[in-house]
């Protein structure tokens, strides 16, 4: 059976990637910012999982304004770094998990969340940014992933009850997957920020300590906050923190965090980081039936 | 009574709903063009012609040559979007809000090394105009 053994929420600022591909991690600016992640680089090559669903935005790279799905799940093989004007970063293909995929969006759908399925598309910072965070630079990710896109750059985003729920699916899928797997959740974007107009740079630390309390704590409370707090008190582009709480609805309703790292700034963003693991299994859902796992004698009379 | 959304209370801040999405359609389509190197080179040798291009309005494109962020947002322009214009730029993500906000690049790195910028006085339009009438009285 596969399952779930632990959930990481951290920020994909962009310059985070260029620091980390020009060699800058030692500079006085940007050495406490990966500093923040080295506890996590150690205890990741322990717990190294068969694969990561990473949740994300993608940045207008793969999306346009043609089509705006507003949750989408890659069932491809694989995944190129995104041309995001200045060329791809140099970082590794990114390998997929197509049975795993399939799985989960079959399984999503029949349970009520209606996937878009993507076969082909570039991944951009949103995406390749925690990687190198958990992984840093490396010929080719120790990892299969599974990227599950959210809109959050057309508003309205998936409210972040959607979100939760939408975790919670996760796990009763993962769960009903029979191959043996380790899988990791990770939720990313955040933590406050907004990035256009005249209040550009707002950060609000006292909502983010507060959003990190309670996603550990509280997180079906957390799962009631309604855009407009999101968009007010953590910047318009904030709002990216709803994606965490899809990470937190995948890992039941007992965990022990582990980690915890909230830095000011990276550009023009407050960078948090939580590592969460589910405390068992024990609130296991049985009462769900994936496609293709149903035993028996079908009734053709 | 026109309806207005909650988030236009928000000040310094321009929401993408779908109002903007409309607006700013070709604009952000435009932006997105510029993933493609050979579409990249070909507006740095002549804007006004790799604009002309795209139904654009006077107003967005003229917002795109002088590099004015907020008026392309108000245009219809989204931020990743535009940042590809940026990128082409050669320019850093910080050196484009910067401008957004009528600060230096480094007066707004050194506010951003202390913290960011303060919610105070940026939560809500109507709380500020309270507070101004108060102070007046």
């Amino acid at each position: 059976m596969a399952r779930i053994t632990a959930g990481i929420g951290c920020s994909h600022v962009p310059a985070i990637g260029a620091a980390l591909d020009q060699g800058k991690t030692s500079e006085a600016y940007w050495a406490p910012v990966f500093e923040g992640f080295n506890w996590t680089r150690d205890w990741i090559a322990g717990e190294t999982p068969d694969v990561v669903i990473l949740v994300y935005n993608d940045h207008a790279s793969a999306f346009s304004l043609d089509v705006i799905p507003t949750f989408a799940i890659g069932c491809a093989e694989s995944y190129a770094p995104a041309d995001e004007g200045w060329g791809a970063r140099p970082v590794p293909i990114v390998r997929g998990c197509p049975d795993l995929a399939w799985h989960l969006a079959e399984a999503l759908i029949l349970d009520g969340f209606d996937m878009a399925i993507v076969n082909k598309m570039d991944v951009d910072h949103g995406l390749t940014v925690p990687l190198s965070l958990m992984f840093g630079q490396c010929t080719a990710w120790p990892v299969t992933v599974i990227p599950l896109a959210v809109n959050v750059i057309q508003y309205p985003p998936p409210s972040g009850r959607r979100c939760y729920q939408l975790g919670k699916a996760l796990r009763r899928a993962v769960q009903t997957f029979p191959q043996d797997l380790n899988v990791q959740i990770w939720g990313t974007g955040g933590m406050s920020h907004q990035l256009q107009g005249p209040r550009a740079g707002l950060i609000n630390s006292a909502f983010d300590q507060a959003f990190l309390d309670d996603l550990t704590r509280d997180p079906n409370g957390l799962a009631s906050k309604a855009h407009m707090e999101y968009l007010r008190y953590a910047g318009s582009e904030g709002i990216e923190l709803v994606m965490w709480l899809v990470m937190r609805g995948a890992l039941g309703q007992e965990i022990t965090e582990l980690r915890r790292f909230y830095h000011v700034p990276a550009s023009n963003t407050a960078v948090g980081h939580i590592v969460l693991q589910p405390r068992s299994d024990g609130d296991r859902y049985e009462g769900f039936a994936a496609p293709g796992t149903e035993l028996g004698v079908p009734d053709v009379r | 009574m026109t309806f207005a959304p909650e988030y236009h209370d928000i000040p310094g801040t321009t929401v993408f709903d779908g109002v903007q999405c409309r607006r700013g359609y070709h604009l952000n389509q435009f932006c997105m063009s510029l993933m493609d190197p050979a579409n990249r080179d070909r507006f740095k040798a002549n804007e006004p012609a790799y604009l002309d291009e795209w139904p654009l309005t006077e107003a967005q494109k003229a917002a795109v040559l002088r590099r004015d962020y907020n008026g392309m947002i108000a245009e219809g322009g989204n931020i990743y979007f535009l940042a590809k214009i940026g990128a082409t730029d050669s320019k850093s993500f910080v050196q484009i809000v910067s401008t957004m906000t009528g600060m230096t690049v480094p007066a707004y790195t050194a506010m951003m090394v202390g913290g960011g910028r303060s919610t105070q006085g940026q939560l809500s339009k109507r709380q500020n105009a309270l507070a101004a009438d108060e102070s007046e009285q």
